[in-house]
């Protein structure tokens, strides 16, 4: 017999108009150093309500792989995938008061592998919190010119294919920058929200 | 073998979508969430690295580093986070921010309520946890304050806290409560959250943490989600 007591998982609450007290400082959206391997990407996108108004106070976090795919982490026990100690994969960032923007310098991340077998595509982990949220929402980012690998995804393939473009990140072009930049909006509520996860 | 995480207790937590809390009404996703097989993505995640990096900052009586102390009254808050079965989760960040005795937070957004500021006091705080789960923290008692929910609305006295946890799928970001306060039947944040585990946001006072002459004690625990099977 298993005598283990549940513990029953503290609630969730929101993360309130004042996480910018703690949550998000300064500069936590870079997250590349110049020793950080890779090719340097910026994400860019707006964080949109129900009637496609900006969200003026969310907060948006960040978690990925390393350029060979490693995460920073010691649950990936992989010793044959090098990690890059000038990246942390973490980064975090308050949504723009005026506009509802957030954005990402960072780096374009490894393939990772999937518990069935196989690599995923390269993608990202984006965790959105905000005043009226009682829950974090989950959703990744994949990206448009990794066409033959997102074809592929386990778990691109299990969302609805009618809904699998709203977690594809748009490459814009930049002139003047060096930096490729990609859009990625999180829209709540509509035909074209974004795909939340159940993490 | 990659450690996974159980799922997320949805019916233990808030709904996305509750009504009273009225700008939950477009903030909250409308299709359902679609399941995900946790991978390395979702079993791994910055708690760590990020523990690793932090300092403790544990006692917001004194933090704003004016040589002054934070006015109101002294509390320790102590617990453990552990996971579902119980297990000691050591060595996590915890981050904390929270308003000033007069229920006042130091950020510039907060306009509409005429309290007074501390000039002693900022109300953010970070520790970690210890080998057996444990964190302690010294802080004021935070007021109630009013906000724009509905007419007349007052949030109960809370401490904002947030955990990374091992991994993404243990992030959480949650409100920790004083006992017994009048104001819990009002607050559709905190109505928000079925009645069976709304207690779990409630510390408890408890008389072996306080300190004679010094400071109440109140003990609150924390619990982020435990094992999943292993893949
Ligand atoms: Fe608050």
């Amino acid at each position: 017999m298993n005598e283990t007591i549940h513990h029953g998982q503290t609630p969730s609450q929101t993360v309130g108009p004042y996480f910018t007290m703690r949550l998000s400082g300064e500069g936590e959206n870079v997250l590349t150093t110049p020793e950080s391997v890779g090719r340097r990407i910026r994400i860019e996108g707006r964080v949109l309500d129900g009637d496609r108004k900006h969200i003026e106070d969310a907060l948006v976090e960040l978690w990925q792989a390393d350029s060979a795919g490693r995460y920073h982490h010691p649950a990936d026990r992989r010793d044959d995938v090098p990690m890059d100690p000038a990246f942390s994969g973490f980064g975090r960032c308050a949504s723009d008061f005026q506009t509802g923007a957030y954005s990402f310098l960072t780096i374009k991340p490894g393939p990772v592998p999937h518990p069935a077998g196989g690599f995923q595509a390269p993608h990202l982990s984006l965790t959105i919190q905000a005043r009226g949220m009682l829950n974090p929402t989950y959703t990744r980012i994949y990206f448009d010119d990794e066409v033959e690998a997102n074809e592929v995804d386990p778990v691109l393939l299990s969302v609805p294919d009618d809904r699998r473009s709203t977690l594809i990140a748009v490459h814009i072009t930049d002139a003047g920058s060096s930096v490729p930049t990609y859009r990625f909006d999180i829209r709540y509520q509509g035909d074209d929200e974004t795909v939340f996860f159940d993490v | 073998m990659n450690r996974t995480y159980a799922p997320r207790a949805h019916l233990d937590h808030p709904p996305f979508l509750y009504s009273d809390y009225r700008s939950t009404v477009k903030r909250a996703p409308s299709h359902d969430l679609v399941a995900i097989v946790q991978t390395l993505t979702e079993t791994t995640g910055p708690g760590p690295a990020w523990t690793e990096l932090s300092v403790d900052d544990a006692d917001l009586t004194t933090n704003a580093g004016t040589g002054g102390e934070a006015i109101g009254q002294r509390s320790i808050i102590t617990g453990r986070v552990v996971d579902e079965n119980g297990a000691p989760v050591p060595e996590t960040l915890i981050e904390v921010w929270q308003a000033n005795a007069c229920g006042r937070y130091v950020h510039w957004r907060e306009t509409a309520f005429p309290a007074p500021l501390d000039p002693n006091f900022i109300g953010v705080g970070q520790f970690r946890t210890g080998a057996d789960g444990e964190y302690r923290f010294l802080t004021i008692r935070p007021g109630p304050y009013p906000w724009g929910n509905h007419p007349n609305a007052w949030r109960p006295a809370h401490i904002h806290f947030s955990l990374m946890g091992p991994s993404i799928a243990t992030r959480l970001v949650t409100q920790m409560y004083f006992p017994d306060d009048p104001l819990f039947g009002l607050d559709p944040i905190f109505q928000s959250v079925p009645p069976h585990s709304r207690q779990r946001m409630i510390a408890t006072y408890d008389h072996d943490v306080t300190v004679e002459n010094w400071a109440l004690g109140y003990r609150w625990d924390i619990v982020l989600r435990g094992p999943g099977t292993t893949q």
